[in-house]
């Protein structure tokens, strides 16, 4: 209706576009951003892409604090004790921190609009090729090098095939899943490879100031993952290139290179995580990391991450990582079988996506009111 | 349709249900008790609202059996909302909606579809991976026994289409590989398939060229003939005065005028109706001072097999260059070459002396292009993303410094660009997909005033736009090319081409055939240039 509101009328010398602006040299960037940081800048720093995200995320943790109060229901003199209940969720996001650096990952291609279903057997080759006797010669160094070195170029392979083979991202990487296990059962010769360097395994061991090493590396990943999608330019190509393709490319981004690095990017996240599962288990073998493109994939979805492309937020997808971790160690205090569990996490997965739809249904509606759609 | 058919049909009809007797009977014979003139539909004082917007806010309508009824009204008037009631897709909240001579409230389309009113949308409705004739019996298939009849559907469909014209389409094409006139004749086969009274056509002539219309003109003429009501909806003025015996004109959800008659009545009275204003088309005087800058474009011999052949061309800065050319004339082709979007097989693209990478769409916006393409939705914008970042899309990285963006900036420069497009709503914070037809392209238009593009390709910038906005449009391309902007245009709508363009290139079958300073070309000399020898010079008349 916006056409409707009463339209000035167009008077025939109305037009004075500004000046065009010249190309942008950097100097003169620096001036007029300043000007506009004053204000404006600071405000969007925090406020960010509009409250849409911010709205699902609340939902988000109320589902959390639902879990919680379960928890405390079913077991009050637990959560009657301020030490096991610091305990208790530091071993929760310890649970959640192997997968929620894949999760990071992962929500970059689908929002880039693809589909990662390779990440656990990167995890599982990385994991492999970082503990062989001969990797593990060259000392912690070397075998964080060989992870990350092998998530990298395992997602380079995902993303050429993809964006210059031109295969469907859900074929591709599902070839992937089978041969990248495949490549880790024959280095690994269906061993389990147990590594030897300390400080590979201090890693998933230590605390620093009663925290432990693994829960910083999730909030670095994700901390850096945010400022990724919201603060740089390859945040906002991820998002153009996965809400429009077409129309990013005729803005000149270069849409094929743009989705190749996307999947290197979860190629490193998935090396990253081989070294935290490697230092969990102070070994590795073929079989690890099974199913997590799954958990994975399930937690960027819950987490508000648009399966389609073009919307969805880090924070939403580290909130589902942490409500299936909630709800693992839930069961796991009240002695629950995994079975169960399961059935949960899936009913969790549907109930999700179903009050999603209805919050857009609500948003949209919240729109018609304002006078804002066109759809008349 | 041909004897053979017409011999078996008796025995089919003995074995199926009374209602496929429909098969048999000319097809566009006006039902049994359709009297001429006889008002067949009638709304009164119909109101709807959503919540918060009273999109129809006292509808006053009369459609006769066998009239050609247009619908006016700017973007956002209520005519999509007036067509969704017809077709039962809305209820109206009150008012009256009288068809055939009684009150009527339909539950739902097919309702209304069963009455005998059919909708043809402007985004065909159509399911692409199936055939033609299963599309034009989707939901009332010809079946016994739950099963399919696909040889009898194929012969009512091919009489169908042959009674559109078009016999030459094969009932078991996939609807994927027609044409857009191809996809329009099917839907419109489907409103047949349901014996229709009323056939609503919700702006049919936007995806067809020049003479696609006149076949569809023609079709329509004999659809009236037979006592079908059209209601037809358009934003062409010159469409709406050959095809159209009376006029309602809607504005903001009202009817303020009704039945007017279509050939007589003044262009000024309809646009003041829609508008509250009183000039049509305006386009903006051509600068009296010569301030061509310097040669910005040169084409040489640009080749791509099947679409264009040694196309050769160039622009100046501060040159506004047409292209007209019907649809399928290799236009748009070219001028996504141009832009790198579409490698060239041979021949060279120089921006100011140097050549550009072919099918590198980076290279030409770094030499200084912007393209607005012909489909806003689907090839430009972001729907769901703020209209700021879609404004920025080309140039977010040009904001930003070590990789980071500057959202402050980029709000700014986004804000100073909605304040001098009028772009309305102002608030660059609000989703792009909320924005009308006019202000979406103002958008993309807006991206490329940003950073210092230096030549603009527009194709069909003015497509499903409203008379008002249109202006609005034409004056600020006109603006840039003040300020030394070359640009290229592509339409369909040969007035805009002459009527903006300094100069102007006819295409006809990928090729350029004439290039001439626009004042020395008239609409008649372009069309006769455009459609001789043409593709669908065969086609029947």
């Amino acid at each position: 209706m916006s056409d409707a509101t009463p339209t000035p009328t167009a008077t025939p010398e109305r037009p004075q576009l500004p000046a065009q602006s010249p190309p942008v040299d950097p100097a003169e960037t620096a001036v007029a951003g300043d000007k506009a940081a004053s204000t404006g800048n600071r405000l969007s720093w925090w406020r960010g892409n509009g409250g849409e995200g911010a709205k699902r995320n609340l939902g988000l943790i109320g589902v959390l604090a639902a879990l919680i109060a379960v928890g405390a229901i079913t077991k009050p003199d637990l959560y009657g004790d301020p030490t096991w209940v610091w305990n208790n969720i530091l071993a929760i996001l310890q649970l959640a921190s192997v997968v929620g650096v894949v999760t990071v990952g992962m929500t970059f291609v689908i929002i880039g609009g693809g589909i990662d279903l390779s990440v656990g057997a990167i995890v599982a080759l990385a994991g492999v090729w970082c503990t062989t006797v001969a990797t593990q010669s060259y000392g912690a160094g070397g075998m964080i090098f060989a992870a990350i070195a092998v998530g990298i170029c395992v997602g380079l392979v995902n993303g050429v095939l993809i964006s210059y083979g031109r295969l469907v991202p859900f074929i591709a990487t599902l070839a992937m899943l089978v041969a990248a296990r495949g490549l880790a059962a024959s280095i690994s010769n269906k061993q389990t490879q147990v590594s030897t360097s300390t400080f590979i395994n201090d890693i998933a061991a230590r605390k620093v100031l009663g925290i432990p090493i693994l829960v910083y590396i999730l909030g670095a990943v994700v901390l850096a993952g945010w400022v990724l999608l919201n603060r740089t330019t390859f945040g906002r190509r991820t998002i153009a290139v996965g809400g429009n393709p077409e129309a990013a490319r005729l803005a000149g981004i270069n849409v094929r290179r743009h989705t190749m690095l996307l999947y290197a990017l979860s190629g490193l996240c998935c090396g990253i995580a081989a070294i935290m599962l490697t230092s969990q288990a102070t070994s590795a073998q073929a079989a690890m990391a099974n199913l997590y493109e799954l958990d994975a994939i399930a937690a960027a979805i819950i987490g508000g991450t648009l399966l389609s492309g073009g919307r969805g937020t880090i924070i939403g997808s580290l909130l589902g990582v942490i409500i299936f971790a909630t709800i693992t160690n839930l069961f796991a205090i009240n002695g629950l079988s995994i079975e169960a569990q399961n059935m949960v996490k899936g009913g969790i997965i549907v109930a999700a996506v179903l009050v999603q739809q209805f919050q857009f249904k609500s948003f949209t509606r919240l729109l018609a009111r304002n006078r804002l759609t066109t759809n008349t | 349709m041909s004897e053979e058919e017409t011999v078996t049909q008796p025995e089919e009809n003995a074995a199926t249900a009374p209602a496929d007797t429909g098969a048999d009977v000319p097809l566009i014979e006006a039902p049994a008790d359709t009297v001429a003139g006889e008002v067949v539909l009638r709304l009164t004082d119909v109101v709807k609202t959503f919540p918060g917007v009273r999109a129809l806010d006292g509808v006053q309508l009369e459609v006769r059996a066998g009239e050609v009824h247009c619908l006016l009204g700017q973007n956002g008037a209520g005519k999509s909302t007036l067509i969704k009631v017809l077709a039962g897709v809305h209820r109206p909240d009150s008012g009256e909606v009288e068809w055939r001579g009684e009150p009527v409230t339909f539950a739902n389309p097919q309702a209304a579809m069963r009455a005998g009113i059919a909708t043809i949308y402007q985004e065909l409705d159509l399911v692409e991976d199936l055939s033609v004739a299963e599309n034009a019996f989707l939901g009332h298939e010809h079946r016994s026994l739950g099963f399919v009849r696909r040889g009898k559907m194929a012969r009512h469909t091919r009489q169908i289409l042959g009674r559109l014209g078009h016999g030459e389409i094969p009932p078991g094409r996939m609807v994927r590989a027609l044409p857009a006139a191809g996809k329009q004749i099917v839907s419109m086969a489907r409103a047949l398939s349901h014996e229709a009274r009323l056939i609503i056509m919700d702006e049919p002539s936007a995806v067809l060229a020049h003479d696609e219309v006149e076949n569809l003109f023609r079709i329509i003429r004999e659809l009236t003939a037979q006592g079908i009501a059209v209601i037809y909806i358009s934003h062409r003025l010159e469409e709406i005065r050959e095809i159209g015996d009376r006029v309602t004109v809607l504005k903001d959800g009202r009817t303020t005028a009704a039945n007017l008659p279509a050939r007589d009545t003044p262009t000024r009275d309809l646009v003041s109706r829609m508008t509250g204003r009183t000039i049509e088309y305006v386009f903006p005087d051509r600068p009296t001072d010569d301030t061509v800058g310097a040669e910005l474009l040169q084409v040489e011999g640009l080749t791509r097999t099947g679409e264009f052949a040694d196309v050769s061309l160039n622009v100046r800065a501060g040159e506004i260059v047409g292209i007209a050319g019907l649809v399928g004339s290799g236009r748009s082709e070219l001028l996504e070459t141009i832009y790198g979007a579409r490698a060239a097989e041979a021949g060279t693209v120089r921006m100011a002396g140097r050549v550009l990478r072919p099918g590198s769409v980076g290279a030409a916006v770094r030499a200084g292009m912007g393209m607005a393409p012909e489909e806003r939705k689907s090839q430009a914008l972001l729907l769901g993303e703020p209209i700021y970042r879609n404004v920025t899309l080309a140039t977010f990285g040009r904001y930003a410094r070590l990789g980071f963006t500057d959202a402050g900036r980029e709000r700014a420069e986004a804000d100073r660009i909605a304040e001098s497009l009028e772009l309305r709503p102002r608030d660059v914070s609000r989703p792009v997909r909320t924005l009308s037809g006019g202000n979406q392209q103002k958008v993309v238009v807006g991206r490329w005033l940003l950073g210092g593009t230096k030549l603009l390709l527009l194709d069909e910038p003015t497509r499903g736009v409203d008379v008002g906005a249109r202006a609005e449009l034409y004056q600020v391309i006109r603006a840039l090319a003040a300020q030394g902007v070359g640009v290229l245009l592509v339409s369909s709508e040969v007035p805009e081409v002459l009527g903006l363009a300094d100069r102007v290139l006819v295409m006809r079958e990928g090729r350029v055939i004439r290039e001439a300073p626009a004042g020395e070309l008239d609409e008649n000399t372009v069309l006769d240039l455009v459609m001789a020898g043409s593709l669908m010079e065969g086609a029947p008349a």
